[in-house]
């Protein structure tokens, strides 16, 4: 069985003057699965979007959305995506209903299509107030529901949760569950772990406008284990709690003098925090703290960088 | 063609709810006018060679041409508006013709400023300025005047599009109301310096501005002038029509460029 990708991209670059958004970035999106692309900021993210919806040429390198190419053809392209996000948004002054309808007009839909949209987002009370007047989420949703008045066949969300309340992320994080399990294939931008980790079928990390590390969410939690610390009572005692972590982690602790903390990332899942106290207590070092939790996107990111440098 | 007209008449649509929803910028672009045609016919007025009453006639086609000129403003201000706060780009994501987004800003901005000349017109009525030449030919001013203002606004639209940022778009137009003043449209140019009045007189507001003066009946031509304001009428229609070729289709590449 051969898979049919919905976004495929070659060795795409693109250059803003000095900044070399991307180079050379390589996506594989298969037809009807979610995509999570994380990164940190000037990671290259938004404009891998931009480029994939026919906002800006690439430089080099190609790519295909639904089978078609976007610099040959751009226009067939916007026949099959819808845009959401950060830099694709609805007009402030009109209102939810209006802009809406104008978009409706706009993609051929049918009128009433609108209507049903409003009250799908719960955005009936609000549908004659202008969208200025809306909260981030209602206004992430009017967004939202704007790409869906014609079913797309890729949907681009851009960071569509970023600044968003735990409550409003959820009602954006049930809308894209509920499209995915129509069949829809969505590529979605975030700096967040979690909510890769909760949509995301596949998620690509990627670092200087290229893939730094591509998996399932639990191949790449496996891939970068969990992060211990501990804080120990007299300072110059902390290489002799290194050298205990380094055994127990394999993981090149870093030591931090003036918090007097030693930490150290492991991919071994068996090892507990118990553990790690005890180890440390039995070489004679005094422990005022200890942690061992999943490691932040920063440490990711500084794990996966070092990483490529050791083996470059 | 089709899809140009389809997509077109709901940017045009979208445009005029605007303008219902905020109609600040609208209102204000309309009724400055106003104050300065009070202003300039009643206290520089009245201190000119000219008699009062004669310069006022004088004056208030002129301030209508400064009027239509104030689409460079309008389109530069509403296209960078649009281009900044994201509304363009999901525009350009969309199945839509790449012509469409800024022919229906530039024919809503029509639309409003159509409407928006009619308070500027009746204050011209009560400063004693009348339409003193045939109806044919008032309706020949006004259309001038239109098709001015849908050159000035493609203008404001390219260069909006090109903008660095709302804010440059803003201080960009609000320079644009010196053009009017140098040109015919306030103070005639017969008294200017040999070379400012050259350059006033090839500004085309001065070219409009005469033909509406003309076709108006308020002011004869002027004896030796330079050859758009000599003849009035073709060098507004000349004026007018090579903005539009020039303009609209570099505001619609800027558009659809990648």
């Amino acid at each position: 069985m051969t898979t049919t990708y919905a976004v495929l991209s070659e060795g795409l670059q693109k250059r803003y003057g000095e900044v070399h958004a991307l180079r050379g970035l390589d996506l594989a999106v298969p037809e009807g699965t979610v995509c999570g692309v994380l990164g940190p900021n000037g990671a290259g993210k938004t404009t891998a979007v931009r480029v994939l919806t026919t906002l800006v040429a690439p430089d080099a390198g190609s790519a295909r959305v639904a089978g078609l190419d976007v610099v040959r053809d751009p226009a067939g392209v916007r026949r099959k995506i819808a845009v959401t996000g950060q830099y694709a948004s609805v007009d402030g002054d009109l209102t939810g209903a209006e802009n809406l309808r104008l978009f409706a007009r706009l993609l051929r839909a049918p009128r009433s299509r609108a209507g049903e949209l409003l009250e799908r987002f719960g955005l009936t009370a609000a549908a004659d107030r202008p969208a200025r007047t809306y909260s981030g989420g209602m206004r992430r949703r009017l967004d939202l529901a704007a790409s869906l008045l014609v079913r797309p066949a890729v949907l681009f969300l851009d960071e569509p949760t970023t600044g968003l309340d735990p409550h409003s992320r959820n009602g954006i994080w049930d809308a894209v569950r509920e499209l995915a399990s129509e069949g829809t294939t969505v590529l979605l931008t975030t700096q967040y772990l979690e909510e890769a980790d909760q949509l995301a079928d596949d998620i690509v990390l990627i670092d200087e406008g290229r893939v730094a590390q591509r998996g399932t969410p639990a191949e790449l939690k496996a891939l970068i284990g969990s992060h211990a610390e501990v804080v120990v009572a007299d300072p110059s005692l902390l290489e002799a709690a290194a050298a205990v972590l380094d055994r127990l982690t394999g993981g090149a602790p870093v030591l931090d003098a003036e918090r007097r903390t030693v930490g150290a990332v492991t991919a071994d899942t068996t090892l507990t925090l118990p553990r790690i106290v005890r180890e440390i207590d039995a070489a004679g070092v005094h422990i005022v703290d200890a942690s061992l939790r999943p490691p932040t996107l920063d440490e990711v990111f500084l794990r996966l960088t070092d990483r490529k440098e050791l083996i470059a | 063609m089709s899809a140009l007209v389809h997509d077109g008449t709901a940017v045009l649509g979208r445009h005029l709810q605007r303008i219902r929803h905020a109609p600040a910028i609208t209102v204000m672009t309309q009724t400055m006018p106003i104050v300065f045609l009070l202003f300039f016919g009643y206290v520089f007025g009245s201190a000119l060679a000219m008699p009062g009453a004669e310069y006022r006639a004088y004056l208030v086609p002129g301030m209508l041409v400064a009027t239509a000129a104030g689409g460079l403003m309008t389109g530069m201000f509403q296209a960078a508006q649009d281009s900044h706060r994201g509304v363009m780009d999901r525009f350009r994501t969309l199945p839509v013709s790449r012509a469409a987004v800024p022919l229906g800003q530039a024919l809503a901005d029509l639309v409003a400023s159509a409407v928006g000349t009619v308070p500027l017109i009746l204050v011209g009525l009560a400063m004693g300025w009348r339409i003193e030449g045939t109806a044919l030919e008032a309706l020949g001013a006004f259309g001038l005047l239109l098709l001015f203002r849908f050159a000035t606004t493609w203008v404001g639209i390219l260069l909006g599009l090109a903008s660095q940022s709302e804010e440059a778009a803003g201080q960009l137009g609000s320079a644009t109301f010196m053009l009017p003043l140098l040109s015919n449209a306030y103070i005639p140019t017969d008294g200017m310096p040999g070379w400012l009045r050259t350059v006033a007189e090839w500004n085309p507001i001065s070219a409009v501005t005469t033909a509406v003066r003309e076709l108006f009946g308020n002011a004869p031509v002027p004896a030796d002038a330079a050859w758009p304001v000599a003849h009035p009428v073709a060098g507004s229609l000349l004026w007018s029509l090579a903005l539009i070729a020039l303009f609209a289709p570099l505001a619609v590449r800027r558009y659809a460029r990648r």
